[in-house]
């Protein structure tokens, strides 16, 4: 076990905030704060360390019960808005994913697709209180003998409504360029032959996994900010994947990370739940997250001190070497500062550059946990269960 | 010299009749066709750029209304729906004459509406259509 000089525990900060005494910064004026004290003063200093991302994040979407109705209906089959949610969980249960396109969609038969409204819109609509049409049917059974099921909703008319999203606020996303001669659409947007743009996500700096970056703190039962409201870390997220190359600073250089999330849907907000339509690709949600990260050690310190500079990610050829399959080639490493410069050099080349996740939503979000957590209407919970870390 | 991005509006009326190339020849100006839509005998837009003295695009101006066209100014024409927004910066790759970029302070996307041209571009590489254009 490393001996520290300052070390603190999840209950000594609660105990602060509950005072009004904790001190908490965000993430990009922890960089100043580390660079001005150093790890440990910083460490004493600072109690937390707030984090946010908001960016198109697939592998989301809503558990709904929508109650049970009268015949009772056993719905195998949902659609919002005609966009199909899946059924077969219960009488009244479904769950609707971001991904889904609205039926009756042209899809990419008009290529490129425009992909208007999918599940993404309808969790945004939902937490508009905008009005939703709901049709169900079930086969009929002698408990539940009713076919067939319409009705307009709001969000204050389903009985419960969670979001669970899978798979999120990935620790690192790759860059993603076009070697093509021709415009592709691609989940990481339009990208233009030759070189001509170069896509990336993640908020850098201000991303949770990157202010973490082994896990210490962020795990199973973690309270986070999450679509406007608090909800948790529900697992580590589908693909999570802690082996890969890291840097010194222990900062992977490639995806790694991923964590499950789960929150009250009815606490959320359109502003940090925002449907997406990716041209010729389909439909996604912008999700809003932010992760508060204790300062129980100077490591912790260390670790939120992370710079755009000091974060590096892969750029990859999105025309032929990622839809083929296998293990990708990487045609460089770029860092975020250089990302979010507005240009690159790959290969020899001059690429202007595109964020996909925004940094003044991000920005916005690590602000808003640092408001809530000084208010002390935000309090911190101790991981019940580590995420995989691998061999850190 | 000055140059102004317009959008110009054809009736029935006037849509066969050659009021550009009488435009330019009386009034000296250069023109750069930017985009155009011609539906003969019945309405046409057409997108230019229009550069010469203040004078002349003045006078020409006139000359365009007085032939009963409709001019505005192409920044009227797109927007962005700050509401819709969420300054991701998806669009500003696409954007070729810079009237969409990333305020290095705020981290906002700004909009210029003076330096659009009406391409397009951006309306359908914005995740959530935050960008309005309506000149066809």
């Amino acid at each position: 076990m490393k001996k520290y000089r300052v070390t603190k525990t999840y209950q000594e900060i609660n105990e602060k905030i509950r005072q009004g005494k904790a001190v908490v910064v965000t993430a990009e004026e922890m960089v100043d704060v580390v660079e001005k004290h150093g790890h440990v003063e910083a460490a004493r200093k600072i109690d937390v360390v707030t984090t946010g991302t908001f960016s198109p994040m697939c592998s989301s979407g809503a558990f709904l019960n929508f109650g049970h109705t009268a015949p009772r209906l056993k719905a195998s089959k949902v659609w919002l808005n005609d966009v199909q949610a899946y059924g077969g969980i219960a009488a009244v249960d479904c769950y609707i994913g971001v991904t889904e396109v609205a039926e009756g969609d042209p899809l990419n038969s008009v290529y490129p697709g425009e992909f208007n409204y999918g599940g993404g819109h309808v969790i945004e609509d939902l937490v508009a209180g905008n009005v939703i049409r709901l049709r169900a049917e079930g086969y009929g059974t002698d408990c539940y003998p009713a076919r067939k099921y319409e009705k307009n909703i709001t969000i204050n008319d389903l009985r419960d409504a969670m979001l669970f999203n899978p798979r999120n606020a990935y620790q690192n996303y790759s860059c993603a360029v076009n070697m093509s001669d021709k415009t592709i659409y691609t989940y990481m947007g339009v990208l233009r032959p030759r070189m001509a743009n170069a896509n990336y996500a993640t908020s850098g700096q201000l991303s949770p996994l990157f202010n973490d970056p082994y896990y210490l703190t962020i795990g199973i039962g973690t309270r986070i900010f999450l679509g406007g409201g608090q909800g948790y870390v529900a697992w580590h997220g589908t693909q999570h994947n802690p082996n890969v190359i890291r840097g010194k600073n222990g900062i992977p250089r490639e995806g790694a990370g991923t964590i499950a999330v789960i929150g009250n849907l009815k606490e959320m907000s359109p502003a940090w739940l925002v449907g997406a339509s990716m041209l010729g690709y389909g439909v996604s949600l912008y999700v809003g997250i932010g992760i508060p990260i204790p300062i129980l050690n100077e490591a912790m310190a260390q670790y939120t001190s992370v710079k755009d500079e000091d974060i590096y990610t892969q750029i990859y050829d999105y025309s032929m070497d990622y839809p083929k399959g296998g293990a990708l080639k990487s045609l460089g490493e770029v860092n975020y500062r250089d990302l979010r410069s507005g240009e690159i050099v790959v290969k020899g080349k001059k690429v202007v550059t595109a964020p996909l996740s925004s940094y003044y939503k991000a920005r916005e979000i690590a602000q808003i946990l640092k408001e809530w957590i000084e208010r002390g209407d935000f309090f911190l919970s101790e991981p019940g269960q580590s995420l995989p870390t691998g061999s850190a | 010299m000055y140059s102004k991005k317009v959008v110009i509006r054809y009736t029935a009326d006037n849509v066969d009749q050659p009021i550009i190339c009488q435009l330019v020849k009386k009034h000296d100006l250069d023109f750069n066709i930017l985009k155009a839509q011609i539906l003969p005998r019945r309405e046409g837009v057409i997108v230019v750029e229009l550069t010469g003295s203040k004078e002349n695009f003045d006078r020409g101006m006139r000359f365009l209304k007085e032939k009963g066209l409709q001019v505005e100014p192409v920044s009227k024409n797109v927007s962005q729906n700050t509401d819709k927004c969420v300054h991701c910066g998806a669009c500003i790759a696409f954007c070729p004459t810079d009237s969409l970029y990333l305020d290095k302070q705020s981290m906002k996307v700004l909009f210029d509406a003076e330096k659009c041209n009406g391409c397009e571009f951006c309306v359908m590489a914005c995740p959530v259509r935050a960008m309005e254009v309506n000149i066809f």
